[in-house]
């Protein structure tokens, strides 16, 4: 290789190694970009916008960590530093699309998605910020991310996808054939089943973005996955349908056929416009309340089938190891779930008095019923108000008002959903299933808030 | 290790940019790396809406949208189907023609996969490359190893997971005799098959192959937990 001596195998491992190799080729590429100032005059649009806003904008971090003087990342990602008026009532504002006519979050908000420290980057995973989430919708840009072999960029021109198996005939849609069918939009989260893996033995994580940040919701809109199954008509005794990603994963999971005719959504779009790259444009499976490694990325293929497919995702993974040694397998829907979003972990409260104490419930069984709150570590519960609209399948926002005296409390939340199941706590989660199934950790959170305000995660 | 690791993050960053996407890509070349902005509509200079999109369907289909036919989309063809159906299931289905001995499958894992796996499948921790040898009659254990060896019910997902995502940087690129033959060392070493250089694997002793933790499984029990109102 030729940066063998630049990237010794002794510090680097080959994938490592392939990485810093792009970099380098990168940083080259941007510094000898000779178009650099062809973009900023299109079609006069930019007017004023500093050629250092676009791309602090554009690059933020990057820009700033790699290349030193040439882009300073001022800006947060996903803003765009413009000039700040000292009293912005006596002299004009920023021109009207300045911004190219795709707008941008103020330069004064930077809550950004954190990348949990795995070992690979290739597989890995990023966190919503619940703590400064407001309502029940996390925007596009902050929905949590899992990856198993990065984000590719796929042309929708060129994207298909094929139905095959136990189907009477088999069938091919392009892009634009699927946003011609009719279709559906739908409130839902997905909820990673690794959400709080970190948590089962001792509080780990110190925020409510470490401990919970696998959980995101969006309005999804696309096709019934069940207009494509009576299309292609489905064989009698196919009772499995496997999902197959179109990234370097090539990610696979089967589903129930069931769930594919009931309310499985083939979704293009996210928050109204086009799904997100990292969400898996130009199309992903939609499986409301089931695990968020069935819900495939960048869809290319869907095969019907009798059995399962046994892919490595749901049997090495996403399987959960009870004390027995056996292993739980296909536990698709997520059970109800709770959270204390404000305030929580790392927080300092600044001194007694009034708080609304907010977070978020939700379960893939269906609707929040109720939310409890306990200030004094689960003894005495009140009931928190619900949000509207309360969704099936949907975080639901709960507040209740609350005196902090100065005291230690340990405030806890506690979910039902329609089906009256409620939350359970964590003991009573590991009486069952040990410390050792690493996923579907529903238990009940504790924040401990201390005489000087300070919020910590702690198992009560 | 962490810094290192956000550093490269951060190039992935910039290299999916958009400022450093080539912007030619306009019209209908199917190959481009960014789309152009609407156009604009003569006179008020307003931006173009989406062109309806068009459906693949040659002719237009019969439409009864009771039975759900739209004359939208296109039958598969076997070769289109064949071209990316690569799963393998445990009763074999899906597996290729060809084969590979455990010597053959050394080679190849000492030249493919060690490098991240380890020489003896031991992993690589600070790759997330997880072992993939050991800890057999461990998983009631306070701490259970899982591997392909201990906790892998099926042999067909090796095969199916090799081909399709490793080596981790270049995935899909072996071949079904690569694949057979990494597999018989994989599974010779783990001793689940015999660990002669001669041992061969194809579809048929492929499907045959029982791990030892095929009856490890169980359904979904829940809610196994949590009150019930
Ligand atoms: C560049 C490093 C790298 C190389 C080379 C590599 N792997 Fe991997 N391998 C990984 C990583 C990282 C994972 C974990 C991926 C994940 O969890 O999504 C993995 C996972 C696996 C798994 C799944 C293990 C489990 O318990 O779930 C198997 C099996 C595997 N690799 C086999 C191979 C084989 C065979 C080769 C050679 C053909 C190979 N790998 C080459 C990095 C690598």
């Amino acid at each position: 290789m030729p940066n063998d001596d630049k990237f010794p195998a002794t510090r680097y491992g080959p994938a490592e190694r392939h990485m810093a190799e792009s970099l380098v080729e990168i940083e080259r590429q941007m510094l000898a970009d000779p178009q650099e100032e062809d973009c900023d005059c299109k079609e006069g649009m930019f007017n004023g916008l500093t050629r250092r806003g676009l791309l602090a904008g554009g690059l933020a971090l990057g820009g700033g960590a790699l290349i030193g003087g040439r882009a300073a990342a001022e800006a947060p990602p996903g803003a765009v530093e413009y000039y700040v008026q000292p009293d912005p009532t006596k002299e004009q504002g920023r021109l009207i699309l300045q911004d190219g006519g795709y707008g941008s979050r103020s330069q004064f908000e930077s809550e950004v998605r954190w990348r949990y420290p795995t070992a690979s980057i290739e597989s890995s995973w990023s966190m919503t910020p619940l703590a400064s989430g407001h309502g029940i919708i996390t925007p596009s840009g902050l929905h949590f991310e899992r990856h198993h072999a990065g984000i590719p960029a796929i042309d929708p021109r060129t994207h298909e996808l094929i139905l095959h198996g136990m189907v009477d005939t088999p069938m091919r849609f392009t892009m634009d054939d699927l946003k011609r069918l009719p279709a559906v939009s739908k409130i839902h989260f997905i909820e990673c089943s690794g959400n709080g893996l970190t948590e089962w033995d001792e509080p780990t994580l110190k925020t409510v973005q470490g401990t919970h940040g696998l959980t995101s919701t969006s309005e999804w809109t696309g096709v019934r996955l069940s207009t494509l199954l009576e299309m292609a008509g489905v064989s009698d005794g196919a009772a499995w349908i496997l999902a197959e990603g179109a990234d370097a994963a090539v990610m696979t999971r089967s589903v129930p056929i069931d769930k594919a005719m009931d309310d499985a959504i083939l979704a293009y779009a996210q928050n109204g416009e086009a799904i997100r790259p990292e969400q898996g444009y130009p199309l992903r499976l939609l499986l409301p309340g089931y695990e968020g490694n069935t819900h495939i990325k960048w869809l290319r293929r869907l095969e019907v089938s009798d059995k399962p497919f046994m892919t490595r995702e749901e049997t090495s993974k996403y399987t959960d190891l009870m004390p027995d040694g056996s292993a739980r397998q296909f536990s698709l829907e997520m059970e109800a779930k709770s959270v204390i979003t404000f305030p929580s972990g790392a927080m300092k409260l600044p001194r007694p008095g009034f708080y609304e104490v907010t977070g978020v419930a939700w379960s893939g069984r269906g609707k929040i019923t109720k939310v409890e709150v306990s200030a004094d570590g689960g003894n005495t519960w009140q009931e928190a108000s619900l949000e509207g609209p309360v969704l099936p399948i949907c975080h639901t926002r709960f507040r209740l008002p609350w005196k902090w005296t100065g005291e230690q409390a340990v405030l806890q939340s506690r979910a039902t959903d329609e089906t009256g199941y409620v939350q359970p706590t964590l003991s009573e989660l590991v009486d069952v299933r040990g410390l050792n199934s690493v996923y579907h950790l529903n238990a009940i959170q504790s924040w401990h808030i201390a005489e000087d305000g300070e919020v910590t995660n702690v198992h009560a | 290790m962490f810094m290192r690791n956000l550093t490269v993050v951060c190039a992935i960053a910039l290299a999916t940019s958009p400022l450093l996407a080539d912007e030619s890509g306009n019209g209908d070349t199917t190959e481009r790396t960014s789309a152009a902005l609407p156009e604009r509509l003569e006179e008020t200079g307003e931006r173009a809406p989406m062109e309806p999109p068009k459906s693949s369907a040659e002719t237009v289909g019969d439409i009864d949208i009771s039975s759900n036919a739209f004359g939208i989309g296109q039958p598969a063809t076997e070769e289109q189907i064949s071209a990316i159906d690569i799963d393998v299931m445990p009763d074999g289905q899906g597996l290729p023609e060809g084969s590979g001995t455990f010597a053959d499958g050394k080679t190849a894992y000492d030249q493919a996969c060690a490098a991240c796996h380890g020489s003896d499948m031991e992993g690589v921790s600070e790759l997330g490359a997880p072992a993939l040898l050991g800890g057999r009659g461990t998983l009631a254990d306070e701490s259970p190893v899982k591997t392909v060896e201990s906790y892998w019910p099926y042999a067909s997902t090796l095969y199916d997971y090799v081909h399709r995502a490793m080596p981790l940087q270049s995935p899909g690129s072996l071949s079904p005799d690569e694949v057979y033959a990494i597999s018989a060392y994989i599974l010779g070493r783990a001793g689940i098959i015999s660990d002669d250089p001669e041992t061969t694997l194809d579809a048929d002793s492929m499907a045959e192959i029982e791990m030892p933790n095929a009856d490890g499984f169980v359904e979904d029990p829940r809610p196994d937990v949590g009150g019930n109102e």
